[in-house]
């Protein structure tokens, strides 16, 4: 397959979609998707994601806006006339049929005589290294099994778009790393232009290109994986991706990229702020456990150990400041690496100026 | 998959326990009066002195006794096929309808049960007769000058008998449409499939147990449906249930009748058997093309 049809780009142009109710479910959302990439579309659940989905599937005529495949502006097209492979969450393959007949499914629909059939779903099955199972019923398989039939199943139809619905969701979490990292393998060698829907930021992190969070319909950031975690855009970008601290406060000067803030629990700080902002605003600033560190001196600010959690390779120290906020500070576990006691008074301060983000509040 | 962490030997000795109870009133209630009608149909004379097959060879040898009971199974077909022609749009759309119009539909098939057969035979009368509902619109509307015969015709049977069963054909088929994963059938259209593909490949191989279990329901059920038969069927027109009536209850031949009942039994079970057989092939072959 590699080396096919040159894989095409996917583009949504302003998508709004209200529901029968008239509740909003996405709302002038633009994405735009290159040949060959790896999206994740991120969120939690009833951030419109799902909808996107089934929007670009064709299950869903949206209110408004477009959607383009490659050149082409599919939306009086109806889903079996889309090419669009999808693999569902719960793999959805027919119980009644074998494996083998499973994968030939969208090329039966195609017309493509029994033993040609045969042939590709062996070669697809052999691909997601099942070859052997091709006589047996879904039921027979394990999920992780089931899903790379999901997987062969959609690729068949050799789709212009991939789409996978929390495609790792019910598999335990040693299988999850295998199939993410199985899937990237295949979707590199089938250069499918493919999107991820999922929870899972680790997941999105880790699969995606480049990564689009979602929030109440909204599109909050679209960028890479990097740019979302180092460069969060929006206060939800910022919490809802990795953990971030917040804490409270007021400008006392901004910049154009960055401000100072007085925080209420205490001490000043540093920090870019995505928005500009005016001295004496109200803002939120956000830092991240691993960009925290204990200070001897009389720098940072002050408080007291509340928990300390030994999480394997690193440990996290709760801090309870004065005004009564918690405070999350993660340390990377080395050979002197010592919990501290609960009670101690200590002080923590940032590893470098910029590392928070300060967002209006 | 579940169900392997219970090992099937504890299945059964509880399954045993419980059971006992209906198994003792189907032994009591059931099998020992059948295994009497069966001894009663081993006599040749109608006083059940004289030990012999010679009522099943006067049953099968007679024209006219086989006529009824090839009748009788052609009107369980009919009415079955009937039924299942116009319950599984019904169901289909229970299962594509909203909350409120699920509530309506299931009221609607439910509304017969909650009525008497007698009274729900009557209505058919009423609606079918020579001075009933059609034929006075009909002629009202002056699209006929005499009266449609159809009350006491095969055609009307099978119509009455129909819409008695239908709840009997639309239940199981909610039930076996209800378990099909919807994503199934978005499955099928994502992979190039169009509605009528996907109805045959996927949604009707799997509403299978469904049409199995409403068809063996509505067939027995028609078959032995003795007041729709009698009352919509009129004289012209004999059935088992009421051949087997007439024989022990006017005639007063015990043998002859049990032999007519032994009968009737095997061949609804072949039926039944040939249904279940079917099913089960339609769903191994599910991909027969």
């Amino acid at each position: 397959m590699a080396g096919g049809a040159e894989a095409k780009s996917l583009v949504l142009d302003r998508i709004t979609h209200r529901f029968a109710g008239g509740t909003l479910a996405v709302s002038d959302i633009n994405l735009d998707v290159k040949g060959g990439e790896i999206i994740a579309l991120l969120g939690p659940s009833g951030c419109g994601k799902t909808t996107l989905l089934r929007i670009i599937a064709g299950f869903i005529g949206q209110s408004e806006g477009r959607v383009i495949i490659g050149k082409d502006v599919v939306d009086a097209l109806p889903p079996n006339r889309r090419a669009v492979g999808i693999v569902f969450q719960n793999y959805a393959l027919f119980p009644h049929l074998t494996i083998s007949e499973n994968v030939g499914y969208g090329l039966a629909a195609r017309g493509v005589d029994k033993a040609t059939r045969r042939g590709e779903a062996q070669r697809l099955l052999e691909m997601v290294q099942l070859g052997a199972l091709g006589a047996r019923l879904p039921r027979q398989l394990s999920g992780g099994q089931q899903q790379r039939v999901a997987l062969a199943r959609a690729l068949a139809i050799k789709p212009s778009i991939l789409l996978l619905d929390e495609p790792f969701a019910a598999l335990d979490k040693n299988l999850r790393l295998d199939m993410q990292i199985e899937v990237k393998r295949l979707q590199r060698m089938a250069g499918i232009t493919t999107l991820i829907v999922t929870h899972d930021q680790e997941e999105a992190l880790s699969m995606a290109d480049r990564v689009a969070v979602l929030s109440h319909g909204q599109l909050e950031q679209f960028g890479t994986p990097s740019e979302i975690y180092d460069n969060p855009q929006t206060l939800f970008v910022n919490t809802f991706v990795g953990t971030a601290n917040r804490m409270k406060g007021t400008v006392i000067a901004a910049g154009p990229t960055g401000a100072r803030v007085q925080l209420e629990a205490g001490g000043e700080i540093i920090g870019r702020a995505p928005k500009p902002l005016r001295a004496s605003d109200k803002v939120v600033v956000c830092l991240r456990p691993e960009h925290l560190h204990f200070v001897s001196d009389e720098s940072g600010f002050a408080g007291e150990i509340g928990m300390a959690l030994p999480l394997g390779a690193t440990v996290v120290h709760e801090i309870r400041m004065r005004d009564g906020q918690s405070i999350k500070i993660s340390q990377a576990r080395t050979g002197d690496t010592s919990l501290r006691d609960a009670g101690a008074t200590v002080r923590i301060a940032p590893l470098g100026p910029g590392l928070a983000t300060i967002f209006p509040e | 998959m579940k169900s392997a962490a219970i090992a099937p030997g504890d299945v059964t000795r509880y399954g045993l326990g419980l059971a006992a109870p209906l198994a003792l009133v189907f032994a009591v209630f059931f099998i020992a009066p059948l295994a009497q009608l069966f001894y009663l149909s081993l006599h040749n004379d109608a006083v059940a002195t004289v030990w012999g097959l010679g009522q099943y060879v006067k049953f099968l040898t007679d024209p006219f006794s086989l006529s009824v009971l090839g009748a009788t199974l052609l009107l369980g077909a009919e009415v079955t096929l009937l039924c299942l022609v116009l319950g599984y749009p019904i169901a289909w759309l229970h299962q594509r309808a909203g909350h409120w119009l699920q509530t309506v539909i299931i009221l609607i098939v439910l509304l017969p049960l909650l009525t008497s057969v007698v009274v729900r035979t009557f209505a058919w009368i009423v609606i079918l007769g020579r001075q009933g509902i059609i034929n006075s619109t009909l002629q009202s509307l002056g699209l006929i000058s005499t009266p449609l015969r159809m009350l006491y015709t095969q055609g009307g049977l099978v119509v009455a008998l129909a819409q008695v069963q239908m709840p009997l054909m639309v239940l199981p088929l909610i039930t076996a449409i209800g378990r099909i994963d919807t994503n199934l059938a978005d499955a099928s259209a994502s992979l190039g499939a169009g509605h009528w593909r996907t109805f045959f490949r996927v949604i009707l191989p799997l509403s299978m147990p469904g049409i199995i279990a409403g068809c063996t329901l509505t067939y027995a059920a028609a078959i032995t449906a003795f007041i729709t038969q009698s009352l919509v069927g009129g004289g012209q027109m004999l059935f088992m249930p009421m051949y087997l009536y007439q024989q022990a209850s006017t005639l007063q031949n015990w043998p002859f009748a049990a032999a007519i009942s032994i009968i009737f039994l095997v061949a609804v079970l072949a039926i039944v058997a040939l249904f279940s057989t079917l099913g089960r092939r339609a769903r191994i072959n599910g991909d027969a093309t």
